[in-house]
């Protein structure tokens, strides 16, 4: 089925039993939108171990060329793994909002 | 072609006439001899159907629902603990628009544990979006087999069905029963609806839904609910003009025209309700009887004109609802409370854990509504 196809106009349109027509449609849930804390990166802590990266269990830590690291806060749902397991406390977790 | 032929056995005989592809069940009494006669249909030929052995009723469904998810015909049937160890899937199954159909003997529910016929187990399946099915005798079985797969698979619809039947006095009991000669004529053609999954366009089924599309599914669901009413006469119609037996309005009325009081009931009792309205009849008392088969989605305008203008509902159930009216008098009380109809409601609980009602019985709850206010009474027997 193409995207277009699977792009109810309404309610009435959505498939039976709400079966999914396409692959990773997981990737437009934002759930990042469930986050009570809030990771802060503070990068001239980090010493690049990538920790984080490795347990991010969402994963939600992007790993760039130089390992240095940053959050995708749009599917980091404030878990604070990442925080507890840097060994530099260089992620903080601060409240939402 | 008639055939004596046991409740369950008469199950089977719809199922081998309907011609499912896969049937997965699970042994629980008394449900295990119409898997068992299916069984013997798949060994001779009669019947081309996988069976799929499972170790479990949960198992058994969600094999129906692997196999109605690309578009097979399916059955399964169970009762009782075997019902309530498939919930969570019987949910699932009618969630995922599938249209599967089962079989399903009422058992008491334990503790303490009891073999034998009572209600509560159809009853935790009403409000899942099943087409429910209640048959009082093996004819009726057979029946209403082929209907819930007429309404099941039909495109306004694509919701499973079940079938239900009492343990024992119908399930294990010879009467004689009328097949169709040719089920091709009533039932749709097989591949006729389109399942939700095929191999070449990959899917995927069972997925998060946020709030508002969860509620938007679950509104499509309703909306097929309020269709089958409609979906349900068209198929009893068809039985109708192959065998003369008209299901088509989902309930049966005897000597209610004139009636003052009318009994309401489901299942086996009801011949026991006939019997008794008939004796009382014969003294004058203006009585009549109601047997409700579409019990969901319930025909309240139906039930509420049958009762419009009565003195009294006595509404037989055979289960004990905790804390509150058993849900086919409240059904009743629903019906009744839509359409402004002042009737005295009274109901019985009776024939709980498969304890007889007879004749007598019946007549002696008339007699005890009389003198009772309207509600519910628990039915200990003469």
């Amino acid at each position: 089925m193409s995207e277009a196809a699977f792009a109810p106009r309404s309610w009435r349109d959505l498939p039976l039993g709400n079966v999914i027509p396409l692959p990773m449609t997981s990737l437009s849930y934002k759930t990042g939108n469930w986050r009570a804390l809030r990771p802060l990166l503070h990068k001239e802590k980090c010493i690049k171990c990538l920790l984080c990266w490795v347990h991010c269990p969402e994963p939600a830590i992007h790993r760039h060329e130089d390992d240095s690291v940053s959050i995708n806060y749009d599917f980091c749902k404030g878990c604070g793994i990442c925080a507890n397991v840097c060994p530099v406390h260089a992620i903080e977790m601060v409240m939402e909002g | 072609m008639k055939l004596l032929l046991t409740g369950n056995y008469a199950a089977a005989y719809a199922v081998r006439d309907a011609q499912p592809d896969v049937i997965s069940a699970y042994p629980i009494t008394p449900q295990t001899p119409i898997i068992e006669k299916l069984a013997e249909f798949i060994d001779s030929g009669e019947l081309k159907a996988k069976f799929v052995r499972v170790e479990s009723e949960h198992s058994a469904m969600a094999a129906l629902i692997g196999a109605a998810s690309v578009g097979a015909r399916t059955y399964t049937a169970t009762s009782s603990q075997g019902l309530l160890y498939m919930y969570e899937v019987v949910w699932w199954a009618a969630g995922a628009r599938l249209p599967i159909v089962m079989g399903l003997v009422t058992r008491a529910l334990g503790p303490p544990w009891n073999i034998w016929s009572d209600h509560a187990d159809f009853f935790t399946v009403r409000s899942s979006g099943w087409t429910m099915l209640f048959a009082s005798s093996a004819q009726e079985v057979y029946d209403l087999t082929l209907i819930a797969y007429c309404v099941a698979e039909h495109r306004d619809v694509l919701l499973p069905a079940l079938v239900a039947w009492d343990a024992f006095e119908v399930s294990h009991t010879y009467e004689p029963v009328e097949l169709v000669e040719d089920a091709t004529r009533l039932l749709p053609p097989k591949g006729a609806w389109a399942p939700p999954l095929a191999a070449e366009d990959p899917a995927s089924l069972g997925n998060l839904a946020y709030p508002e599309e969860y509620a938007e599914t679950r509104r499509l669901m309703v909306e097929a609910v309020r269709r089958v009413p409609l979906v349900f006469a068209e198929a009893a119609g068809r039985l109708r003009e192959l065998t003369g037996r008209d299901y088509s309005r989902g309930y049966e009325c005897y000597r209610c025209e004139d009636a003052e009081t009318v009994f309401i009931a489901m299942g086996s009792v009801y011949g026991e309700v006939r019997s008794a309205v008939d004796a009382l009849r014969a003294r004058g008392v203006p009585v009549g009887a109601l047997k409700v088969w579409l019990y969901r989605p319930f025909p309240y305008e139906g039930v509420a004109r049958v009762l419009d203008g009565k003195k009294m509902a006595i509404v037989l159930s055979r289960t004990t609802s905790l804390g509150a009216m058993g849900p086919l008098a409240t059904d009743v009380a629903t019906a009744l409370a839509l359409k402004g109809c002042s009737v005295k409601l009274v109901e019985f609980s009776a024939g709980v854990g498969g304890v007889d009602v007879t004749e007598d019985d019946v007549v002696a709850m008339y007699k005890a509504a009389l003198e009772r206010e309207g509600g519910t009474y628990f039915w200990r027997g003469r």
